[in-house]
């Protein structure tokens, strides 16, 4: 190769699958290739044409349309197309536009071919359409942890301890001490089955029977926990930990069916990874007062950290984080009722949003509310309520999660009512739906009850679930909300390019990316009757319907997946330079990995937001 | 210079050839030309740029050459050539720096008539593609000239005249100037510029051959079609 030619080499090796090419194959590149000039608007490749080049852009940016003429993909400096033709009969099977003025580098086939066979990395690169290659770029991020691939089962080192549902208080406190074990399970074998009726922990033995001074001969059906959180054997570690954190347990039967294979408890898990993020959860419950959980609550960023060097994966995160969010709100209320006294009537108190999701981050407000029972009467009970509603969201504020710019907290009395008026309020939204009204309700569909009579924001969750897949004008409308974020299809090395043309430094990969897709997963959510919150599990509920196609369900697990870990590290990284985390990210800062996956990310997510138009008639809105 | 036989430039080169003294000039123009009405689609072009000491054809003299054949379809960088050559004029310090070529490598190449049949191989059958003939057109003959004692003529496609063709009014007046307005900038780089096309950092004459074929393949497209006469572009 001219050594003049240098300037040309150097740009094809900045970009995949170029950048890791031997020196051989890239100089092959340089020395057979042509250079030709399209100017916006032009075409570059029509239908069916044969075509025995492989484009390379060199500047500028390009258009490629699937048969139906419909926009496939935008393809800009150091990205290749025409690739899928000239792999079968070197007939164009995506034709190509030029979208601006585009130099191109057209590589030979016979050199395309040489490639091929001689360069696996390129041949993996140029085989894959964009969607397959995002799965193996998530798999490849997320084969190193441990907590995920390691089996629940691992952790159990002994056959399970269980006492028949009958015993005494005191013979139960027995068989634990000579066992050596902090949870007891306690099965009926009326009929020899051994069939699990509940469980007894030592904390339990200590709130339940010791603080009540109960008689030694309590049966301990009386005080164990009936309503049963168990794990299957075939679950991974981490799905324990999920588990664990999301209902604040610290014991988990694992079962086989209905077969107990054993007890995982939150110290195994601890001890298994001993900067877990349940220790941080697990400490919580023992901080006294506001002064020392804001103390605390500065371990929360090491913790995120921690686990994004781990190789988490963002649900493991998300749940986390949310499940973090959830110990400080629940062991606030708890000292809240311990200042205030007893609540005068039952109360719910609901996490809304990416806590109820499952999906939070460091950088989070708080959005919350109160269920009332349905006695409450405001001049008699809403001052104890107010004063609760403030203690919680003042004591969010002092750990970090600041107050709502939107209002939606339970300080605010529209968010702090019965239940009847709860149900009301969705009735209302579903049945007469106002773009305006459901643009700002839009939260209130992720919701989790996180303390009190959680069953208040069940019976809500029921509500939601029987009366939206009935009303397809509330879809409608949910849909067009979910259409008015789109995410940047355009963007450059060092800028980010906008529909209109205009050119931005960065783009927030939280309003372009994770929201609008959170977004329309809960519109498809809510017409199949999920009663999921968090976005990959509704997005599991949604595969065992025909509403998408095909494996939609699976790329837009795999697009979620990879845009939310791409802004997980952004924040760790932030955090780790001593810098305030946050949602913008400049193209320049994203290596080019990143870059190339989050093109095809972004590009799953504007398909799903076409089909999303379509499926809700949705349309007229803005053209994505 | 000699007249220049009448006709069109096909007519021209049969003429030139049997005056011709030199077998390569003579074979150049054997090779022949295409007839002006030709589509500039189905013309073989090739992009040529010298580097050289200085401006004046009669002072400076060439230090290195850079050719790259190409047509509207695009630019062949497997075939494309630099060369650098010893000049007979003593080198000036200061483009030496400019070009980025060291005295030793001046020093150990090869004297223009040495590389007359490599170039001649590239011309030939071609028509040339330069940007601002005013230096490519002399220097080449100059040297031709002092080594065989002959010319060259030829049409060549100017892209800095089609450029200034496109913008008669690039500069402003009196009164604009005082305003403020600048002269809009024909040179190769501002040229590109304005097409689109990207910014090369490296630069010397292949480079700039082929920054010169971009510049072709862009004013084609975007001012006149595949099917305009070569004899409307050259000059």
């Amino acid at each position: 190769m001219q050594a003049e030619l240098l300037d040309i080499r150097n740009h094809i090796a900045q970009y995949p699958p170029f950048d890791e090419m031997p020196e051989e194959l890239l100089e092959r590149i340089v020395t057979t290739l042509e250079v030709a000039y399209y100017r916006a608007g032009t075409d570059i490749l029509e239908l069916k044409q044969q075509n025995y080049w492989l484009h390379y852009v060199r500047s500028g940016a390009v258009e490629i349309y699937r048969r139906s003429g419909e926009l496939y993909n935008r393809v800009t400096e150091g990205e290749i197309f025409g690739q899928f033709g000239l792999l079968r009969n070197q007939q164009v099977r995506f034709p190509a536009r030029a979208l601006e003025d585009t130099l191109v580098y057209k590589i030979p086939f016979e050199t395309f071919q040489f490639l091929w066979e001689n360069d696996e990395n390129f041949a993996d690169f140029v085989e894959v359409e964009d969607r397959s290659r995002l799965r193996s770029a998530v798999s490849r991020q997320e084969k190193s942890n441990e907590l995920m691939t390691a089996k629940v089962t691992r952790l159990i080192s002994r056959q399970p301890i269980c006492a028949p549902a009958t015993v005494r208080l005191q013979e139960a406190a027995r068989i634990m001490t000579d066992n050596g074990v902090s949870a007891l399970l306690l099965v009926d074998d009326a009929d020899n089955q051994h069939r699990l009726k509940g469980i007894i922990t030592d904390r339990d033995l200590r709130t339940r029977a010791v603080t009540n001074a109960l008689a030694s001969e309590t049966p301990i059906s009386e005080i164990m926990t009936e309503e049963l959180i168990t794990i299957s054997a075939r679950s991974y570690i981490f799905e324990a930990m999920l588990t664990m954190l999301h209902n604040n347990v610290h014991h988990l039967p694992v079962m086989e069916g209905d077969e107990i294979r054993g007890v995982v408890a939150l110290s195994d898990i601890v001890k298994y990874e001993s900067q877990s993020s349940l220790y941080l959860v697990s400490n919580i419950y023992h901080q006294q007062d506001v002064k020392s959980l804001k103390k605390l609550s500065l371990d929360i960023r090491d913790s995120f950290v921690r686990m994004v060097n781990e190789d988490a994966n963002s649900h493991m995160i998300g749940s986390a984080m949310a499940g973090i969010g959830r110990s400080f709100s629940q062991r606030l209320l708890e000292l809240g009722e311990e200042k205030l006294g007893p609540p005068p009537v039952p109360y719910c108190f609901m996490a809304l949003g990416s806590m109820a999701r499952d999906e939070q981050l460091v950088v989070t407000d708080q959005d919350n509310a109160m269920v009332l029972d349905d006695s409450f009467i405001p001049e008699e009970h809403d001052e104890y309520f107010l004063a609760l509603a403030k203690f919680v969201s003042d004591g969010l504020a002092e750990c970090g999660y600041t107050y709502c710019t939107g209002d939606i907290m339970a300080t605010n009395v529209k968010w702090r009512q019965p239940l009847k008026v709860w149900k009301g309020y969705f009735t209302d939204w579903i049945e007469n739906p106002k773009a305006e009204a459901l643009l700002n309700s839009n939260i209130f569909f992720d919701l989790d009850g996180i303390h009190g009579e959680t069953r208040f924001a069940e019976e809500l969750k029921d509500l939601i679930a029987s009366k939206a897949s009935e009303s397809q004008r509330f879809l409608t409308f949910l849909a067009r909300n979910a259409l008015n974020r789109t995410p940047p299809l355009g963007f450059f090395r060092t800028f980010v390019m906008e529909e209109d043309g205009k050119h931005q430094k960065s783009f927030n990969l939280k309003r372009r990316g994770t929201a609008p897709l959170s977004d329309l997963i809960r519109v498809h959510a809510l017409a199949c009757g999920s009663r999921s919150q968090n976005s990959f599990e509704r997005l599991r509920d949604i595969a065992k319907t025909k509403l998408l196609m095909d494996d939609d369900a699976g790329n837009l697990r795999d697009a979620l997946e990879f845009i939310s870990i791409v802004r997980i590290r952004h924040q760790a990284l932030a955090i780790e330079e001593g810098r305030e985390p946050d949602n913008n990210v400049r193209p320049e800062d994203l290596s080019p990995f990143e870059r190339s996956h989050l093109k095809d990310a972004f590009q799953v997510v504007s398909n799903a937001q076409k089909f999303l138009r379509f499926r809700y008639n949705a349309g007229g809105v803005r053209n994505v | 210079m000699s007249e220049l036989p009448p006709g069109t430039w096909p007519e021209r080169y049969r003429a030139l050839a049997a005056e011709a003294r030199d077998s390569r000039i003579r074979a150049f123009y054997e090779a022949g030309c295409p007839a002006p009405e030709t589509p500039i689609r189905d013309v073989p072009l090739l992009a040529l740029d010298f580097e050289t000491t200085g401006l004046d054809a009669e002072e400076h003299a060439i230090v290195s050459v850079g050719v790259v054949p190409f047509t509207l379809e695009g630019i062949q960088l497997g075939k494309a050539w630099h060369q650098v050559v010893r000049p007979r004029l003593p080198l000036h310090q200061t483009s030496v720096t400019i070009h980025g070529i060291t005295h030793s490598e001046i020093e150990q190449a090869p004297d223009f008539s040495e590389v007359l049949y490599t170039l001649f191989g590239y011309l030939n059958g071609h028509v040339p593609v330069v940007h601002y003939r005013n230096i490519e057109r002399p220097f080449l003959n100059k040297a031709l000239q002092s080594r065989l004692e002959e010319e060259l003529r030829f049409p060549v496609i100017d892209t800095m005249a089609i450029e200034a063709h496109l913008h008669p009014d690039r500069n402003p007046g009196f009164l604009k100037r005082l305003l403020g307005a600048e002269p809009l900038s024909i040179r190769l780089p501002d040229s590109r510029l304005r097409y689109g096309l990207p910014h090369y950092t490296g630069h010397n004459a292949l480079i700039d051959a082929i920054a010169t074929a971009e510049l072709l393949q862009a004013q084609i497209s975007h001012h006149f079609s595949a099917d305009t006469p070569v004899g409307d572009l050259w000059v």
